[in-house]
């Protein structure tokens, strides 16, 4: 497996390049090499998930050249699984993309989704924190120009908001690796986990301030209060199909969030012990508090699934807090859940935005097919809000189980949150299909973009999956959440270099 | 010298953080700019401030490791300053296209209201 492991970075950056420079001309060529690409970066997403559960975590060094010297992508359960998702997630999107004719409305959509897939995947397999910020810019870049593909007046100004925010960020992150070099002088992830512990006592302040700056550009990321200002104006006027892959995004934040709070800062760490987790649960409590709130306040449907995906990061990092495996294990299954789910209502809202004259959550002239968008609006707000029978209650379930010990304050803000998100989604859907349907009117026509639904299908139907085998999943999450705990085989698996008879 | 180093990446970075809390896109860029100057200092500062001595290793190894500069973070600061030149050139573009979309050089994409 071992070249395998660095196709999901350099199969879409060489697609990525091919596009821009051989394909430019005709779109029905972009489209067909974005699917494509998406297709065999599926394959090898499988391939390597099944890799990293029989063999355990295993290092790709870069230039073969040996760690902490070079650079190393490291191929784990969770970095195997957070690369399935994404691949996973861009097929329905660049399907949707295609169907609905979004590609078509500026240059370069499918370029830049594949060197977003690139950078995602880039941040999810590497071992080095450098080569995390270097991804991260990677993707931001990416999502700089997605983001205002098409661009629109709204659009362009949220755009210079969302860049602006994102630039301080990276800035914030560069602080916080300049003070690690400066404290251990290594940047190595797993040499990072063992040099921390080993430090003197007059470092512990310097590392603290560092793990709370990492944990502030994770937050960004990641859409945690109070630094989620940058998220509703970004995905509501991002167009729908970009902000449906950005769900992926906020979930970079989560996993650079549990990589680092488990492999470098745990809490068994000397110099920063609880700290981490302190700060996050707060956060996370106020997060799912505001996105819940902002569901029941928001006047634009895009605005408010926005709100969802807030909420849902809320949940998700509560859940992260916890630092014990079975909470891992119950983040890790609702990650899954709210990408998916989050992904399939931008969509659905997509759908409906471009059947009226704009995305205002007000009763207006009936939709077209608005029987079947009615009810792919409702299955993805049953998702969301964590309703049976879907996987979000599972998710949430699964949260609120492993969190029994906590139940005055966790409890509370979840199951209220879950009320008002049900009670806001509930109110935009009679809103939207109800009452609409006592407006006269006509409404736009648009034609009938059958490789449109079939995206949300898809996304659906991959929910689906995750309710029926909730089983597997979860006792396959059990062991990943595990090993994360158990970092040795996967600092062991950067140590396996071997100077090659043929290394120059 | 490092009173003088640290004063001078205290000063980029305060002002920096200033000038991006204003109202113009120009004054954004120009912060984000000395922001991103100060990080680059920081980030070389941070490989210990060596007067006089070459990162590189000479032909045949190393004679006596302290007589060289440490050339990690300077090669850090070259991948940053790729970085942020970059992303600076991009956020010009994203500037200039509000700019023509909207009418205004506002970051809120328009003027406040008297």
């Amino acid at each position: 497996m071992t070249h395998w492991i660095i196709a999901p970075v350099v199969l879409p950056a060489l697609v990525a390049a091919l596009m821009v420079v051989a394909l430019r001309h005709s779109l029905a060529l972009q489209r067909a090499a974005s699917i494509v690409s998406i297709l065999a970066l599926n394959a090898i997403a499988v391939a390597l998930l099944a890799s990293a559960t029989q063999t355990g975590p295993e290092a790709y060094f870069l230039g073969n050249w040996p760690a902490p010297f070079g650079i190393v992508l490291v191929l784990d359960r969770l970095s195997a699984m957070m690369v399935l998702l994404l691949t996973g997630l861009a097929l329905p999107v660049v399907l949707y993309a295609v169907g609905s004719g979004w590609d078509a409305k500026g240059a370069h959509f499918h370029p830049l989704l594949q060197f977003l897939l690139m950078g995602i995947a880039g941040a999810f397999l590497t071992g080095d924190a450098f080569n995390l910020f270097v991804f991260f810019e990677v993707l931001l870049i990416a999502s700089y120009g997605l983001m205002i593909h098409g661009g629109t007046r709204d659009r362009t100004r949220a755009g210079i908001q969302y860049v602006a925010f994102n630039l301080v960020g990276s800035s914030l992150f560069l602080i916080a690796l300049a003070t690690i070099y400066a404290v251990t002088g290594t940047l190595n992830m797993a040499d990072l986990a063992e040099k921390l512990p080993t430090l003197p006592d007059g470092d512990a302040a310097l590392i603290r301030v560092a793990a709370v700056m990492l944990i502030m550009v994770f937050a960004i990321k990641g859409a945690l209060v109070p630094l989620q200002f940058w998220l509703p104006g970004t995905y509501a006027n991002a167009p729908g199909v970009v902000a449906s892959m950005f769900a992926v995004m906020t979930k970079v934040g989560a996993y650079a969030t549990l990589r680092f709070g488990t492999l470098i800062f745990p809490t068994t760490l000397p110099a920063t012990g609880p700290l981490v987790a302190e700060m996050l649960l707060p956060a996370a409590l106020l997060t799912l508090a505001i996105g819940a709130i902002g569901i029941l306040g928001a006047t634009t449907l895009p605005r408010l699934v926005a709100m969802a995906a807030i909420a849902s990061m809320g949940t998700a990092f509560i859940a992260i807090a916890a630092f014990t495996p079975a909470t891992t294990s119950a983040a890790l299954y609702y990650i899954l859940h709210s990408t998916l789910a989050t992904a399939a209502l931008f969509l659905v809202a997509d759908l409906v935005t471009r059947r009226r004259t704009d995305g205002m959550l007000t009763a207006q002239s009936p939709i077209a097919q608005s029987g079947l968008i009615g009810a792919l609006f409702m299955v993805a707000a049953i998702a969301i809000a964590g309703m049976p029978p879907l996987s979000g209650f599972i998710g949430k379930l699964l949260i609120l189980d492993a969190w029994r010990d906590h139940a005055a304050t966790v409890w509370t803000a979840i199951l209220v949150s879950t009320f008002l998100t049900i009670l806001g989604l509930s109110r935009a859907g009679s809103t939207l299909f109800w009452k609409s349907q006592a407006t006269a009117g006509d409404a736009p026509k648009p034609k009938p973009e059958p490789l449109a639904f079939a995206a949300v299908f898809a996304l659906l139907a991959g929910l689906a999956a995750l309710t029926i085998l909730a089983g597997p999943v979860t006792r396959w999450l059990d062991a990943t959440a595990a090993s994360l705990y158990d970092p040795a085989p996967y600092i062991a698996a950067t140590k396996l270099y071997q100077d090659r008879a043929d290394a120059p | 010298m490092e009173m003088v180093l640290s004063a001078a990446i205290g000063v980029l970075a305060a002002s920096g953080i200033w000038l991006l809390l204003r109202p113009r896109t120009f004054q954004v860029i120009v912060g984000l700019c000395l922001l991103s100057y100060a990080v680059n200092l920081f980030i070389f500062a941070m490989g210990r401030i060596t007067l006089g001595a070459p990162p590189i290793m000479p032909r045949g190894g190393f004679i006596d490791p302290t007589a060289y500069a440490d050339p990690l973070p300077q090669a850090l600061v070259l991948t940053a300053i790729v970085i942020s030149f970059a992303t600076t050139a991009l956020f010009l573009v994203v500037m200039i296209a509000s700019r023509g979309l909207t009418g205004t050089d506002h970051v809120d994409g328009q003027e406040r209201e008297p």
